[in-house]
């Protein structure tokens, strides 16, 4: 049979190969510390916040392929600032982090999950803008980002800025502000659309493109793990504020969790977040959180 | 193939010159393998750490494919089921006698030949919602799946019915069975033995079509190895993408090689029972036959 | 409406994408893939089992992860390809393995006799296949590789994935920005992919009726 000729072989070379472990099984990360769940909660009947009290549990969308904000472990289960963020608000709602249902929302996907109460809130690297606040509701922004450009190791076609894309093939994600930013203002620069970044990163490494631009808190996570390949450029030329998305014109919803991040800035559970996720990455220290926006 | 109908037996010159070719060919081979794998290894593609995550316990990486591969298999095999039922169900209708029944199965057949299932999915995951109706991904992955599949399964069963001698129908009503019985009874059962091969393979194309689940978010075999790359990216960069891809393509090969063999040896075993009749009644038309799936009467 | 009419430049292109990835990969697989059934039934045994091991490997790999190998993985041997280009290859590698098995079985298809007599009036084995075998395989391979052709026009699908404007990455696009306007999208793409696939499927049986051996 050839077929067990060719099990036993691999096989066997799994048997070789794991005599030496990899460097992968020997990073293990500490889990983030759990907020300290709120007791004795109490919600006006009716509200949002009653019914998700009640049932002691919610579903959270986030992204799963965000390094530093929303990025599936190998278990399964997702870690980052947003995760952070998103137990922070369940917490104060009396819901442990276990009892968080995490779904996997991509940019272009967010405002229908919403719309449709696939998921009860998402924090996902989610630009605040006015186009989808014509669908849905942002409380926050609980963090800025800009966006910036990342180019191969030591930027060999002298990109500095959105300007110097001209004519140059930049990467971005489909369906995110990004990608919207410089096909209207720059529309010069030749978009290589991919559904995840990832894959920009290795048609960067590969050559295949010449940059790759998303917010700066995203890009910094991926020249993290490779230094020796990718550069930041460091000049964000937009704001990105992060908010949180829930159904449109649930105020109180959205007034309880603008409360929930000024009380967490306030405590320094905000800053301990980061500290642990995006900043352990970066190696920044917590910036000044943006004031929120009770509009 | 056993005997050779294309080309003589070799005689001394001819094997000689078999020979060489043999040698010339088996020389490009080696020749393609080698470059392969010198300039994978001058990338430091072939360094056995980077390969050892696949299987250290430590790094998660093992236990995440696992069950990434009970998911695909799960998605899989609930498809396989209820594509086959539909399938047989839409074969049948296809062929019926009655114009309303024949129209509306024609139609939708044809259309869900027509689109990619990428599209199809899309559609039961992204666009059903405005509808009020509501997926999670593994049901759309699966509702698509079972949706696409389905016609492609009534086409190779409608073949295989037809493909079957007219006297077996005739027969079969000359001992007063009724439409229904011939068609379950005799009819059936019989273009499923026949279309084995293709159906089986039909069901590979369906297990690897399980993949296209990453554009909902489905963690499948294929999205899960991707994740798993995205989850090393801020620590070690791209040092391991190339293996995770490998490696997901592997168990996929491993698992679709396993399921072919499986079809293999239950087609020896069901048509063991029946050569005689087999060999009497059939003529080896088999290609012809599949081929008729291809005819969409429309 | 409006909507459409804004639209339309957008998915005329991502329709031609579809159509010029469609036809390139389609006369690769073609080629490659007859080659290959050349191969498959030839006297020398590497050829025979190289290509028996190709269409193995690419028959049971998703056609998603021979896109990573191509567009990905062929820059680990340092051949780098563009995105389109890429594609192009990806889905004509893949289809070529089920073209081969299409044609293969075509050449068996074809009654032993005819083989017989090409030997028997001292062809050898590259002119009996030329002359007679393939022509005469092509003609009852018709139907499956029709087959073939619509399922490989349905595969370029997966492209969207790999930075290529097609019809499902147009799709992906535009119900991103409209998002009320959903089913028009879908309406449209799937519109889109019709114009291709009927028409080859009309097409195929009508050939299918006029080649047809009759036996």
């Amino acid at each position: 049979m050839r077929i067990t000729r060719y099990a036993a072989a691999v096989a066997a070379a799994g048997i070789v190969l794991t005599g030496c472990s990899s460097e992968a099984g020997d990073a293990v990360e500490e889990a983030a510390e759990a907020p300290e769940l709120a007791e004795e909660v109490d919600f006006e009947a009716g509200t949002t916040m009653a019914e998700l009290a009640e049932a002691g549990s919610m579903t959270v969308g986030t992204k799963f392929d965000q390094p530093g904000f929303g990025l599936r472990n190998p278990s399964g289960v997702p870690e980052g600032f947003d995760v952070e963020i998103a137990k922070i608000v369940a917490a104060e709602l009396g819901i442990a982090p276990e009892d968080i249902t995490w779904t996997e929302t991509v940019s272009a996907n967010r405002e229908s999950f919403i719309m449709n109460d696939e998921v009860d809130m998402v924090v996902a690297t989610y630009t605040i803008n006015d186009d989808r606040k014509e669908q849905i509701d942002f409380a926050g922004p609980y963090y800025e980002a800009g966006q910036d450009i990342m180019v191969a190791e030591g930027n060999p076609l002298g990109i500095e800025g959105p300007e110097d894309l001209a004519g140059k093939n930049v990467c971005s994600v489909e369906g995110s502000t990004p990608a919207e930013e410089i096909r209207t203002n720059y529309p010069e620069a030749q978009l290589t659309l991919f559904d995840v970044y990832s894959k920009c990163a290795d048609a960067l490494a590969n050559g295949q493109v010449d940059a790759v631009t998303t917010d700066n808190v995203i890009l910094t996570g991926i020249v993290a793990g490779s230094p020796d390949q990718f550069d930041l450029v460091g000049n964000p030329f937009t704001q990105e504020p992060y908010g949180i998305g829930i159904p449109k014109g649930d105020d109180e919803f959205r007034a309880f969790i603008n409360d929930t991040l000024v009380e967490a800035y306030e405590s320094g559970a905000w800053a301990e977040a980061w500290n642990e996720t995006a900043g352990a990455i970066s190696g920044t220290d917590a910036p000044e959180p943006p004031d929120v926006d009770r509009y | 193939m056993s005997a050779p109908v294309l080309f003589d037996v070799p005689g001394p010159k001819a094997r000689a010159r078999i020979r060489i070719g043999t040698a010339i060919g088996a020389l490009v081979v080696l020749a393609i393998v080698g470059f392969v794998l010198v300039r994978l290894a001058g990338n430091d593609q072939l360094d056995p750490q980077r390969w050892a995550v696949l299987f250290d316990p430590g790094s998660g990486v093992p236990q995440a494919l696992a069950e990434a591969l009970l998911r695909t298999l799960k998605v899989a095999f609930v498809g396989m089921v209820f594509a086959t039922l539909l399938g047989l169900l839409l074969a049948a209708g296809r062929l019926s006698d009655h114009r309303w029944v024949r129209i509306p199965v024609t139609t939708v057949i044809e259309f869900f030949r027509a689109i990619p299932l990428l599209v199809v999915i899309f559609a039961l995951f992204f666009i059903l919602p405005s509808f009020g109706i509501r997926l999670s991904a593994y049901a759309a992955l699966t509702g698509g799946l079972v949706l696409y599949n389905m016609a492609v399964l009534a086409e190779i069963f409608r073949a295989g019915i037809l493909s079957i001698d007219k006297g077996q129908r005739e027969a079969a009503f000359g001992i007063g069975l009724r439409k229904s019985q011939v068609m379950t009874l005799v009819l059936l059962p019989q273009a499923v033995r026949r279309m084995l091969p293709v159906l089986i393979a039909q069901l590979v194309v369906l297990l690897k079509d399980s993949s296209l689940g990453f554009i909902i978010g489905y963690f499948e075999l294929l999205r899960q190895a991707r994740s798993l790359v995205e989850f090393f990216i801020p620590q070690f960069g791209n040092q391991y993408t190339f293996q995770l891809y490998v490696g997901a393509g592997l168990i996929y090969i491993i698992v679709n090689v396993l399921l072919s063999q499986l079809a293999k040896l239950v087609e020896r075993r069901s048509s063991s029972t029946t050569t005689a009749s087999r060999n009497a009644v059939v003529p080896a038309n088999t290609p012809s036959v599949t081929g008729a799936a291809g005819g969409p009467g429309s | 409406m409006q909507f459409l009419i804004d639209s339309f430049p957008l998915l005329w292109d991502a329709f031609l994408t579809t159509l010029s990835l469609s036809l390139l990969a389609g006369v690769l697989a073609l080629v490659l893939g007859t080659l290959l059934a050349a191969f498959r039934v030839s006297p020398i045994p590497p050829l025979r089992g190289l290509s028996t091991f190709y269409v193995e490997t690419f028959r049971n790999t998703p056609l998603t992860v021979v896109f990573f190998f191509i567009i990905f993985g062929l820059p680990q041997i340092d051949f780098a390809v563009g995105f389109f280009t890429g594609s192009v290859l990806a889905v004509g590698f893949y289809t070529a393995a089920f073209v081969c098995e299409a044609v293969r079985s075509g050449i068996n298809a074809v009654s032993a006799g005819q083989a017989e007599a090409s030997r028997a009036i001292g062809l050898t084995f590259g002119q009996s296949l030329r002359e007679v075998v393939l022509p005469q395989a092509f003609r009852s391979v018709v139907p499956p590789l029709g087959n073939v052709w619509i399922a490989m026009v349905k595969n370029t699908s997966i492209a969207a994935g790999f930075a290529v404007s097609e019809l499902t990455a147009s799709m992906q696009r535009l119900s991103n920005a409209n998002a009320g306007e959903l089913l028009l999208v879908l309406v449209a793409v799937v519109v889109g992919y019709m114009l291709i696939t009927l028409p080859s499927a009309y097409a195929i049986s009508r050939v299918e009726r006029r080649v047809a051996i009759l036996r």
